[in-house]
């Protein structure tokens, strides 16, 4: 098993936590991983991206030029990576804020309405958490069980009441892929 | 008295301190360094240091000080003292740590590692030797020369329109938070020294009780640098020097 | 007792693995792409735990001579910066080297020359292998390619230096040093004592304790025939590290038509081309250098004799290939270089292309 995955929007809507949190869960699974961030002045309001990638054996090169999944969550990073999915891969995207919206036939894409169902949701900084969630629906790499206990871990005791908060955006997010 | 008599133990005011060794001075006649390293020295051994100091030698007149003084040295790069005292004081808070500097090395080239060193209130002592010139590479301007002084880099005098004015570097120090007891000192007369010893007392004790960062400037002569002769150069700083540089206590939080 | 796996940056492995190894002092100023080492050590507070001292310096100046003060009193130090920050503290390093003092410099190499950028790059190899400060010196140069691997040289330069008493050098990327991978990390340990520092350290300076001999730390000597003596110490010092402490690791080597030699992260980019060309059945091998000083010169020579071709890939205009040449002089392999600089990373489809590019018609034969 092995799964190389981009995640690129813009710096703040939690692109790198995201992975972050992936990376983790897989981290409890016992799946080897990297988690390669863009780095640099581009964190703070510019576009921000980080590449994962989960094997159940040694990863060899942690930065790639072509992806098996591709999770988009604005316009720049759109037309960016939607070439550099691999054939027969697939591409997750928010389409709030996106006026071109992906074109190719020979990937699977999803579109996931992340960003108006945080409107719904108690803590609106949920954003990733739905992201994340529809990806796991799509490609149920790891066990949300994984991710919710790769959350307890990484956050820090004070936040561990966001932890409900954070698996109700996790459930609405896979509720969103139909 | 014959000689004979004079030479009695019972007849003996003074003798070297132990700490100080057998080699030969390379100060030139009349210079301020042999003194001062007399008196660390008597210090280091009635304060009973010798196992707790730690010098920290600058480059410039005084770059072979740890020839001279029995303890352990470390030798530092050009102005970077107080940096290396920073760390071998927080290292070693024990110890009693004391870096030992000219005006190139503490007031141009090591300015930044001074301010800084002594802003953070390192438990250490700065021992500063002012005489407004470069002495070991042959008489250059110091950031301390007074102006209209001529050295081999300013030959018409030091003019505050090319070179700056004259650095008052130790009421900086005496600014900055972290110090608690800033002095400036002479070694040109028998009371002077007797003062000067007590002030580099005063330091030496701070660092080893972790008081804060001590600073003691001692106005020096080069007689060699200023070419004149060690008791001209003596009242020349006593009528220019102390001019610019007024000896005195310019702070002192432990009282 | 269960093992510690964690996830976490390459800069955030170093800062704990410095604590867990007993390290006595850190002393750095920030710069990307390196900062979280200061952060983490900052933030995990060892100064209440092993009694670690970690202070944010001036700058990158007063930090390597806060390491060459703590150095000289026998106690474990380091600091950590990049590229600019490193050539600031070349004055240090040299200092250190010529007063034989055992230290730890961590550089997370950004692209140069100047600012440049504060993306990965490796154009600090001759810097770092070549002696970055004045005189003749060498430093023991490591060069992770892992998370697993920044963790891991810590204790490996701490231990070299302290051998040799000589300082050693952690030559990462902007890329290990921002990735998370797994790590496990080393067990704690207790920092040395007073008593175990004077036993490993009998020259340091820490006050004449018991009425010692003074010890003086200083690379000043005037006298010329003195000075020559002790360069040829220096010497001999280097001589044994290259006889001892060469390491390297090697794969798919053993049947390699190719080789490739790169080190550090962007080895890891070769090993996943190789792993596409062997797909084409194309055999490429990997030697990666984990010292590149002292240099696998000797294995590399071995190899040269073996394979049709060789190609030196560097996030650098062409600099470790100099000595990958020196080490096959004598043999009449093709050498060549692929490098991309500014901070820009290829990927592997990049450098087999490369690798095509100058042995395509005759491996595929």
């Amino acid at each position: 098993m092995k799964e190389e995955i981009i995640i690129a929007g813009f710096g703040g809507q939690g692109v790198l936590s995201m992975g972050k949190i992936l990376a983790y869960a897989a981290l409890m699974d016992d799946l080897e991983v990297t988690w390669m961030p863009s780095y640099g002045p581009e964190q703070r309001g510019g576009t921000a991206n980080v590449t994962v990638i989960l094997a159940d054996s040694p990863i060899s090169s942690p930065v790639l030029d072509s992806y098996d999944t591709a999770v988009i969550l604005n316009q720049q990073s759109l037309d960016k990576f939607e070439g550099k999915v691999k054939p027969g891969g697939t591409l997750i995207y928010d389409p709030y804020g996106i006026h071109r919206p992906p074109t190719r036939t020979d990937i699977n894409v999803y579109r996931v309405d992340a960003m108006e169902a945080t409107f719904g949701l108690s803590n609106s900084k949920g954003f990733n958490m739905i992201v994340l969630g529809a990806l796991l629906k799509i490609k149920p790499m790891v066990p949300v069980e994984s991710v919710l206990k790769g959350l307890k871990k990484t956050l820090p005791e004070r936040h561990h009441h966001l932890l409900p908060v954070n698996e109700e955006a996790l459930r609405l997010g896979m509720s969103l892929v139909k | 008295m014959t000689r004979q008599d004079i030479i009695k133990p019972e007849n003996l005011v003074y003798e070297k301190p132990r700490l100080l060794n057998e080699n030969h001075m390379h100060y030139c006649p009349g210079c301020s360094h042999g003194v001062v390293h007399r008196i660390i020295a008597e210090l280091i051994e009635e304060m009973g240091l010798e196992e707790k100091a730690i010098g920290v030698a600058p480059v410039g007149c005084a770059v072979f000080a740890y020839k001279y003084i029995d303890i352990d040295w470390i030798e530092a790069a050009h102005g970077r003292a107080p940096a290396i005292a920073t760390a071998a004081k927080r290292l070693n808070p024990e110890n009693l740590v004391f870096t030992y500097q000219g005006d190139g090395d503490l007031a141009a080239i090591g300015t930044c590692e001074t301010i800084h060193a002594a802003n953070r209130g390192e438990n250490i002592a700065i021992i500063f030797i002012n005489n407004g010139i470069y002495g070991m590479t042959g008489g250059q301007m110091a950031p301390t020369t007074l102006e209209g002084m001529k050295t081999s880099t300013t030959p018409y005098g030091r003019r505050v329109d090319l070179n700056g004015y004259p650095l008052r570097i130790t009421d900086i120090a005496a600014q900055l938070d972290g110090t608690c007891y800033v002095t400036r000192q002479a070694v040109h007369t028998p009371a002077a020294v007797r003062k000067a010893k007590a002030a580099i007392r005063q330091a030496f004790k701070n660092s080893m009780e972790g008081r804060g960062t001590s600073f003691v400037e001692i106005v020096s002569t080069c007689s060699s640098g200023w070419k004149m002769t060690p008791e001209a150069a003596n009242k020349w700083m006593e009528e220019h020097m102390f001019e610019k540089y007024p000896l005195g206590e310019l702070k002192n939080t432990v009282k | 007792m269960e093992e510690d796996v964690r996830l976490m940056k390459g800069n955030e492995a170093i800062a704990h693995a410095a604590i867990r190894y007993g390290v006595d002092g850190y002393f750095g100023y920030p710069i990307t792409p390196q900062s979280e080492i200061l952060e983490t050590l900052e933030a995990e507070m060892p100064w209440e735990t092993t009694g670690m001292v970690v202070l944010q310096a001036e700058s990158e100046v007063a930090a390597i001579n806060m390491v060459y003060g703590g150095a000289s009193t026998g106690k474990a130090v380091m600091t950590s910066s990049s590229s600019p920050g490193i050539s600031l503290k070349q004055e240090g390093i040299s200092y250190l080297a010529a007063t034989e003092l055992p230290a730890l410099i961590v550089n997370v190499m950004r692209g140069g020359p100047g600012l440049g950028t504060i993306h990965p790059s490796q154009s600090d190899y001759f810097q770092a292998v070549k002696g970055g400060g004045h005189g003749d010196y060498r430093l023991i140069v490591l060069a992770p390619s892992s998370v697993q691997e920044m963790a891991d040289f810590v204790a490996l330069g701490f231990d070299l230096a302290f051998k040799y008493r000589t300082p050693s050098m952690i030559l990462a990327d902007g890329i290990v040093g921002q990735m998370m991978e797994k790590v496990v990390l080393p067990p704690a340990r207790p920092r040395r004592t007073a008593e175990q520092i004077a036993e490993q350290c009998p020259w340091a300076a820490t006050g004449r304790r018991g009425g010692r001999k003074p010890n003086v730390l200083t690379s000043l000597e005037l006298d010329s025939a003195v000075m020559e003596k002790n360069n040829e110490r220096f010497q001999r010092t280097y001589s044994e590290i290259e006889r001892n402490e060469v390491r390297y690791q090697e794969y798919f080597t053993d049947d390699a038509d190719y080789l490739m030699v790169a080190f550090g992260s962007i080895a890891r980019i070769c090993l996943k081309s190789i792993e596409m060309a062997r797909a084409q059945g194309i055999k490429i091998g990997l030697l990666r250098p984990i010292t590149l000083w002292p240099f696998p010169s000797a294995e590399i020579a071995r190899l040269s004799r073996k394979v049709k071709g060789m190609l030196v890939v560097e996030l650098n205009a062409g600099q470790m290939i100099e000595d990958v040449k020196l080490a096959a002089a004598g043999t009449d392999v093709p050498i060549y270089h692929f490098g991309r600089m500014g901070g820009i990373v290829p990927n592997p489809d990049e450098v087999l292309a490369a690798f095509m590019k100058h042995f395509g018609n005759e491996s595929q034969k």
